[in-house]
C-alpha cells in the first residue's frame, strides 16, 4: 500500500450535452474518480427528490449522469437550467448515504469461465496466459493468486448499474496508486457465462446473464444479480439486486461452498448477507483502509 | 382470442414503452416506429397506450377466434383475410374463424397491427412491451411462435363505428423516400477529429444485417479519434470512455457506428458522438438492411420543430377519423 488516503480530485466544469431532443448527458469528468462518482450520485439523488415534471429517467453513471425527459412537458434548455441549479445546490462535503455492504462469494478460476476464456484466446492480448495471469503480469503482481488477493483485498463500490438489467460496474475502494487496471479483450467475446466476475478498465462487473462481453474473466459467483421472475427473497421489490452506492465484498470460496450456495439459489431460498451502514465520503477519503475494514467487519459478525 | 398460426420473422407485442427503469439497465422497449404504432391504434379508435403487434419484415399469420376489427400501419405489408386483400391504413372487420395472412413488407421494415381493445397481455413494470433479452413483458417475454394465443382487450370502442376508418395519405410517411435521419451532434463527439465529425454527416451509411431492436449496425468509411492519453478507468482503445449512460438513438463508435434502438444496452464504455432525434428514430426503424442512410445534423430547436410537425400529423389523422 503506497498511499494511506485518497487524494481528492478537483473536477472540471461539467459539460452539459443534448442527446437528441429528449436526453441531457452531463459529463462530470473524463477520468474516473470517487469524487466524480459521488457527485453523480448526489446530483441524481437530488433530481429524483425534486420530482420534476416531465423527467422520465434519471441515470447516474461512473463519472457522468444522464436524464431523459419528455420535451412536450419540459423544454431541453429548461431541463439543463434545472440541472445546473440542482448541481449548484449539491455539495458532496455534506453528503452521506445509507448503503448496503454485500457479501459476494466468488469461485475464482472456476471451470466455466476458464473454458470460455480458453475458447476465445485468439481475441486476447496474451493468448498464452489466462486472463488472471495476464492481469497479474501487467499490474506488476507475481501470479494469479497475488492478483486475486489484491482484487479481494478491499471492497468494490457499485458506481453504475446498466448495460443490461442488473449488471453492476464496481470501483475498488483504494487510492489511485493501488487501483488495478486492465484492458478489455481486443475483440469482444460472443459468449460469457452468466454470473461471471470480470474486470475491464478499472471496473469489476458481474454478468447477469449469458451473453457477449469483453472484460477479463476471473471467476463465477453462485448468486444472482438479476431475477426476472422475482422468486428469490431479495428480489421482491426489484428484479435487480445491485444499486449504485452498494459496497460489494468479493470473498473467495471453494467448489463445495459454490455448490451449496447454488443449491439454495435454485431452491429460491438464498438470502444475501448484507449489512447497512451510513457511508460518509469524508471519512472514507481520509483513511480508506481503516474505513473499509470497519464497514465490512459488520458483515461477518 | 387470436391464435398465432405462424409467428413470422420477429413479431412482438409492443406499446409506448416502459419508463423509470433505465438506471437499472432496463431499456424502454416499445414500438420501434411509435408513429406507425399510434396511427394503427388511432385507426381502430384505441388510445395510443394500447398494445399492438410489431411485425418485422415477414408478418405473422393469425386466426381470429372471435369477431374483431383490425388495422395495419407502417411498412407496406401485403395481407389477406380469407383470400381478400387487406388495405394498409384502414380499419377492417375480421369475423370469428377468419384467418389473416401476411407477406413480406414491400417498403419499410416494420408493420403494426392494432385491434379494437388492444392486445391484452399483463403489464410488467408499467408496460405491455416485450423485452426479449431478459424475457419480460408482451407474450411470455418473447417473439410470437406458432400456437400462441393472444387475448383481445375490451375498451368500449364501438367496432362497427370504426370499420372503414382510413388515414389521410398526405399525413403518412413514405418509407421509400427516407434518405436521411436528423441527428443532434454532441455527447462525446470531442473524441472525433474535426474531419471525421464532418464525415459522419456527409457520407452514406449502409445498414448491415445486424440491425434489430437493440441497435442498427452501420457500415461506411473509417472515422478517426483524436489521439490522447486515455483518462484513468476508460480502457486502452481510443474509442473507449469511462462508462456513460447511452441515450436512445445515440450513435456509438466501437469501430463502425451502431445506433442504439429501443431495446438498447443502457450504458457502456464506447464514445457516443450524436443522437438521432426522437421523431426520426421512427423513420430509422423503417430502413431496411442493405439500404443506406445519411445523418443530417440539426439543432435541438430544429429537432423540437420536427417533433411538433409529427405531432400535427398524428393530430390530423385522429381528427380525420372522428
Amino acid at each position: 500500500m503506497t498511499e494511506a488516503r485518497i487524494e481528492r480530485t478537483e473536477l472540471p466544469e461539467p459539460r452539459y450535452e443534448f442527446g437528441g431532443d429528449d436526453h441531457v448527458f452531463v459529463e462530470l469528468d473524463e477520468a474516473m474518480s470517487f469524487d466524480a462518482n459521488f457527485q453523480a450520485m448526489a446530483i441524481t439523488q437530488q433530481i429524483s427528490e425534486r420530482d420534476i415534471d416531465g423527467v422520465t429517467e434519471i441515470c447516474p453513471a461512473n463519472a457522468s449522469y444522464m436524464v431523459r425527459f419528455d420535451p412536450d412537458v419540459i423544454r431541453p434548455d429548461a431541463m439543463v437550467d434545472r440541472l445546473r441549479e440542482i448541481a449548484a445546490e449539491t455539495d458532496i462535503e455534506e453528503y452521506s448515504w445509507e448503503t448496503r455492504i454485500v457479501d459476494v462469494p466468488v469461485l475464482f478460476q472456476d471451470p466455466w469461465t476458464h473454458e470460455t476464456l480458453m475458447e476465445f484466446r485468439d481475441r486476447h492480448q496474451d493468448p498464452d496466459a489466462t486472463d488472471l495471469e495476464y492481469s497479474a503480469r501487467i499490474n506488476g503482481l507475481e501470479d494469479a493468486e497475488a492478483f486475486i488477493e489484491t482484487f479481494v483485498g478491499a471492497p468494490h463500490m457499485v458506481t453504475m448499474v446498466g448495460f443490461v438489467p442488473g449488471l453492476p460496474w464496481c470501483f475498488q475502494m483504494v487510492p489511485r496508486s493501488d487501483q488495478l487496471e486492465v484492458p478489455k479483450y481486443e475483440q469482444p467475446r460472443t459468449n460469457t457465462p452468466g454470473r461471471a466476475v470480470g474486470f475491464g478498465g478499472a471496473f469489476s462487473v458481474i454478468y447477469p446473464v449469458q451473453g457477449a462481453g469483453g472484460y477479463q474473466l476471473y471467476g463465477r459467483t453462485p448468486i444472482e444479480v438479476l431475477d426476472a421472475e422475482q422468486t428469490l427473497p431479495d428480489f421482491q421489490e426489484s428484479i435487480v439486486f445491485p444499486n449504485p452506492g452498494d459496497v460489494l465484498n468479493y470473498r473467495p470460496i471453494d467448489r463445495d461452498e459454490y455448490d451449496a450456495v447454488r443449491e439454495e439459489v435454485e431452491a429460491g431460498t438464498y438470502e444475501y448477507t448484507t449489512a447497512s451502514v451510513e457511508f460518509t465520503p469524508d471519512e472514507f477519503f481520509e483513511a480508506p483502509h481503516e474505513y473499509n475494514e470497519e464497514i465490512t467487519e459488520v458483515l461477518y459478525e | 382470442m387470436i391464435r398465432v398460426l405462424d409467428g413470422g420473422i420477429s413479431t412482438t407485442v409492443q406499446d409506448l414503452g416502459r419508463f423509470g427503469q433505465y438506471h437499472i439497465g432496463m431499456p424502454p422497449s416499445g414500438a420501434m416506429d411509435l408513429f406507425s404504432h399510434r396511427v394503427a391504434n388511432a385507426l381502430v379508435g384505441n388510445s395510443p397506450e394500447a398494445a399492438t403487434l410489431e411485425m418485422t419484415y415477414g408478418g405473422a399469420d393469425l386466426r381470429f377466434e372471435e369477431d374483431a376489427v383490425v388495422a395495419l400501419a407502417g411498412a407496406d405489408m401485403p395481407a389477406r383475410i380469407d383470400g381478400d386483400d387487406v388495405p394498409m391504413h384502414e380499419a377492417v372487420r375480421v369475423e370469428r374463424g377468419q384467418e389473416l395472412e401476411t407477406e413480406f413488407t414491400t417498403t419499410g421494415a416494420r408493420t403494426y397491427l392494432a385491434v379494437v381493445g388492444g392486445i391484452d397481455v399483463p403489464e410488467v413494470m408499467g408496460s405491455k412491451s416485450t423485452y426479449t433479452l431478459v424475457g419480460i413483458g408482451g407474450h411470455e417475454g418473447r417473439t410470437l411462435a406458432d400456437g400462441d394465443e393472444l387475448a383481445i382487450g375490451e375498451n368500449g370502442v364501438d367496432r362497427e363505428a370504426v370499420i372503414g376508418n382510413r388515414a389521410p395519405e398526405s399525413r403518412l410517411r413514405d418509407f421509400e423516400a427516407i434518405d436521411d435521419v436528423r441527428v443532434v451532434v454532441g455527447l462525446c463527439d470531442y473524441r472525433l477529429t474535426d474531419e471525421s465529425r464532418e464525415r459522419l454527416c456527409e457520407v452514406d451509411w449502409k445498414v448491415t444485417p445486424e440491425a434489430d431492436r437493440v441497435g442498427y449496425r452501420l457500415e461506411g468509411p473509417e472515422l478517426d479519434f483524436v489521439e490522447r492519453e486515455q483518462p484513468f478507468g476508460a480502457g486502452t482503445d481510443p474509442s473507449n470512455v469511462v462508462d456513460v449512460g447511452y441515450p436512445i438513438g445515440s450513435i456509438q463508435l466501437p469501430q463502425q457506428p451502431i445506433v442504439l434502438m429501443r431495446d438498447a444496452v443502457t450504458g457502456g464504455g464506447y464514445a457516443t458522438v450524436a443522437t438521432v432525434i426522437s421523431t426520426d428514430r421512427d423513420l430509422l426503424a423503417q430502413i431496411r438492411t442493405h439500404e443506406t442512410v445519411r445523418f443530417d445534423a440539426v439543432t435541438v430547436d430544429e429537432a423540437l420543430e420536427a417533433r411538433e410537425a409529427a405531432q400535427a400529423d398524428l393530430d390530423a389523422i385522429r381528427d380525420a377519423l372522428e
